[in-house]
């Protein structure tokens, strides 16, 4: 009887506990953004906690997953790095680093779970692309993609009505009125969206729009033609839109005469969508890391087994993370894992990205072991170089377009695209000497012009860094130091936002 | 044998020896460096000492690794600018005397020299320039215009100097750089030696 007893409160405790372990699904899925797309993330909420199954991460990241029972964990590997979760503390070792994490890894049937903070803050460091959880979006950002965040609000009702959206970090947006809306088309390739659920006044509603970087604003039936004017401050974008109510009847006239597009047609006849002015083009919008060699490419070797491919990548990576987080400039890196890369391919990247400063990682090697100290790079030109810049300076060639019309364009030699912009190379990289002088300890000649290859393609202001010297013992161990590569990486933040003051102040000019 | 075909043959020694001389001082006039008997290395002389030879200005690697130091060495007397250029630069790539240090990987071989009716000179060397290389702007640098000095310092006729590995054009040696065209001479790397 006793033994009956104890199954029965077995069964029922088992069945109570039994929902509490599947968990329960979260209100808004998680989406997962890459360059191949969207996709959902399974997640489920257990004990307050927000979890995500390892055998999905498996499947979503390409990392293996082996379970240690003698320590009571599990090993999650990665190309070679791996993460150790604890099923008993809330932590996880990162390469040997220790992450806390909200809780630890949970067993539930035979499936395991981890915190969703475990992505950015544990795979993240060791994956090759970026995981940015935006947890207010459900959003799980993968890689360099610009998702910048857009806030929009109905200020006043009105009439007319305003209107503000937010945009973060700053991005050139094109505002297009057409008949019954506005859409806002930002240079982005996803939006984080904030938006309210529901509008006011002659706003109908403020949606996402048909395409992953637009926005729509529906207008009430009775609005007259909406304004929208773009502008920058503080590294955001904002978009005031005024919405006025519609124009008396008899007044349809002057309406029609007016700029501005006219309110909807009963007729439903099509209004041509004027475009209004995009904000100016920062003037350090985009910018180019470029760690040097990699895959079959090592680069130095040290004597300690050092090489400066890895070094060079660690460095972009942290320079990236600096960059992006702190001036939201949109950081492209040349290789983000361990991949050979031609110096041409490096170039075309930067060139193909518009980019407005291009940063090559290296480290040195001498014939003595006793050299020391960073030293940088602008690209010399030679007697062929001279006249590539000349040429550049002053030729334009005129070429006929559509219309009948004659538009003249720069014609920029492909392999010595730099020529245009050896003067603002060599500024960055007397920047970058300033910036690293304090620092890290410089080579006697900190800084040279020297005919080098990969700089000579870029056309954009370029210098290329040698960070130590590799061959130098004591370098070496430095080089591969916590300490020294967050040093160099201040440094190197500093110099960027040093350039990007002289960028405004020549603009200005 | 008469005693005339003897002094026939006294007379051509003495002008060869003469014109030799002669080349052998033109030479130093246009590399503006004094003879430096220091920097010779002791065993380092070719064999054949009846050669005539001329005193040409090679570019090594400084004791203390930073940059290029110009040093006057014995290289054998040839006729005309090409077979002139393959003696030097087959100097040029032997190992550094002491106290210098060599910036040009060990093994490299000259496979060919040949110039242009530009004044383009082109050193064709093998692969080891570019497999053997340590790597780094700077030592790649040294390396570079070790060779480019020491071609255009010593034939003045030569304007410029464009390294190739193994017969073909080549990007860099290894990594940094640009070899796909002609280098002028660069002295920014050359430092003067030390007085002892």
């Amino acid at each position: 009887m006793r033994g009956t007893a104890a199954i029965a409160l077995t069964i029922v405790l088992f069945l109570l506990a039994l929902p509490q372990a599947q968990g329960t699904s979260p209100a808004t899925p998680l989406t997962l953004l890459s360059r191949e797309g969207r996709r959902p993330v399974p997640t489920i909420v257990l004990s307050g906690q927000e979890l995500v199954a390892l055998d999905d991460v498996a499947a979503l990241f390409q990392v293996s997953v082996r379970e240690d029972t003698l320590a009571g964990g599990l090993t999650i590997t990665y190309r070679g790095r791996t993460i150790v979760v604890s099923s008993d503390q809330p932590m996880a070792s990162v390469s040997g680093r220790v992450v806390a994490l909200p809780s630890p890894a949970v067993r539930s049937g035979n499936r395991w779970f981890v915190p969703l903070d475990f992505l950015p803050r544990a795979l993240g460091p060791i994956y090759d692309s970026r995981i940015d959880l935006r947890r207010p979006s459900r959003l799980l950002i993968l890689g360099d993609l610009r998702v910048p965040r857009v806030t929009a609000r109905v200020d006043a009702p009105g009439p007319p009505t305003r209107a503000t959206i937010d945009v973060t970090p700053a991005a050139p947006v094109t505002v297009t009125t057409e008949p019954g809306r506005i859409v806002v088309r930002i240079e982005a390739d996803a939006l984080d969206l904030s938006i309210p659920s529901a509008a006011g006044g002659l706003i109908d509603g403020i949606r996402p729009g048909d395409q992953p970087s637009t926005l729509t604003v529906v207008l009430a039936e009775r609005s007259g033609p909406g304004r929208a004017t773009p502008s920058e401050a503080g590294g955001s974008t904002r978009i005031t839109i005024d919405v006025p109510a519609a124009m008396p009847a008899n007044d349809s006239a002057s309406a029609a005469a007016a700029p501005v597009p006219a309110a909807p047609l009963p007729g439903g006849s099509p209004v041509p969508p004027p475009v209004f002015a995009a904000t100016p083009r920062a003037a350090l919008q985009t910018m180019v890391i470029d760690p040097g060699h990699g895959g079959d490419d090592t680069g130095v070797r040290g004597a300690r087994g050092a090489q400066e491919k890895a070094i060079t990548l660690e460095l972009a990576r942290r320079l990236r993370t600096l960059v992006e987080m702190r001036l939201g400039i949109r950081v492209i890196l040349t290789r983000d894992n361990d991949r050979t890369v031609s110096l041409d391919e490096r170039a075309a990247i930067a060139n193909n990205s518009k980019a407005d400063l291009f940063l090559s990682l290296h480290l040195n090697a001498a014939p003595v072991g006793t050299v020391a100290g960073a030293e940088v790079f602008y690209l010399r030109l030679d007697r062929e170089g001279e006249d590539a810049r000349r040429a550049a300076e002053s030729e334009e060639v005129p070429l006929p377009v559509l219309g009948g019309t004659i538009r003249s364009i720069d014609v920029i030699q492909w392999d010595l695209a730099q020529a245009r912009h050896v003067d603002a190379s060599a500024v960055f990289a007397g920047v970058l000497e300033d910036n690293l002088r304090g620092h890290v300890r410089l080579s006697p000649r900190p800084r040279l012009s020297a005919p080098l290859r990969v700089l000579t393609g870029v056309n954009m202001p370029a210098a290329l860094i040698e960070m130590a010297y590799l061959t130098n013992a004591d370098q070496e161990k430095l080089a591969q130091s916590e300490a020294y590569q967050t040093s160099l990486a201040q440094a190197f933040y500093s110099a960027v936002v040093g350039f990007r003051s002289y960028l405004e102040s020549q603009r200005d000019q | 044998m008469t005693r005339l075909t003897y002094l026939k043959i006294g007379a051509g020694v003495l002008l060869i020896g003469l014109l030799a001389w002669g080349v052998s001082r033109g030479l130093e006039r246009l590399a503006g460096l004094p003879p430096d008997s220091t920097a010779t290395p002791e065993g380092a002389t070719v064999p054949g000492a009846n050669v005539p030879r001329i005193t040409a200005t090679l570019y090594y690697g400084a004791a203390d690794g930073q940059s290029l130091i110009p040093a006057r060495r014995e290289v054998p007397l040839a006729e005309g600018v090409v077979p002139q250029g393959r003696a030097i630069l087959a100097m040029q790539l032997q190992p550094a005397p002491e106290p210098y240090v060599s910036v040009i990987p060990e093994g490299t071989a000259l496979r060919a020299f040949y110039v242009t009716d530009r004044g383009d000179a082109f050193v064709d060397l093998s692969p080891e320039a570019s497999s053997a290389h340590p790597g780094g702007s700077s030592t790649e640098l040294l390396t570079v215009y070790a060779i480019v000095n020491a071609v255009t310092a010593n034939l003045p006729t030569i304007q410029r100097v464009q390294i190739l590995i193994d017969g073909r054009e080549a990007d860099t040696l290894a990594g940094h750089v640009d070899l796909r065209r002609p280098l002028q001479q660069d002295l920014s790397l050359v430092a003067e030696p030390k007085v002892q």
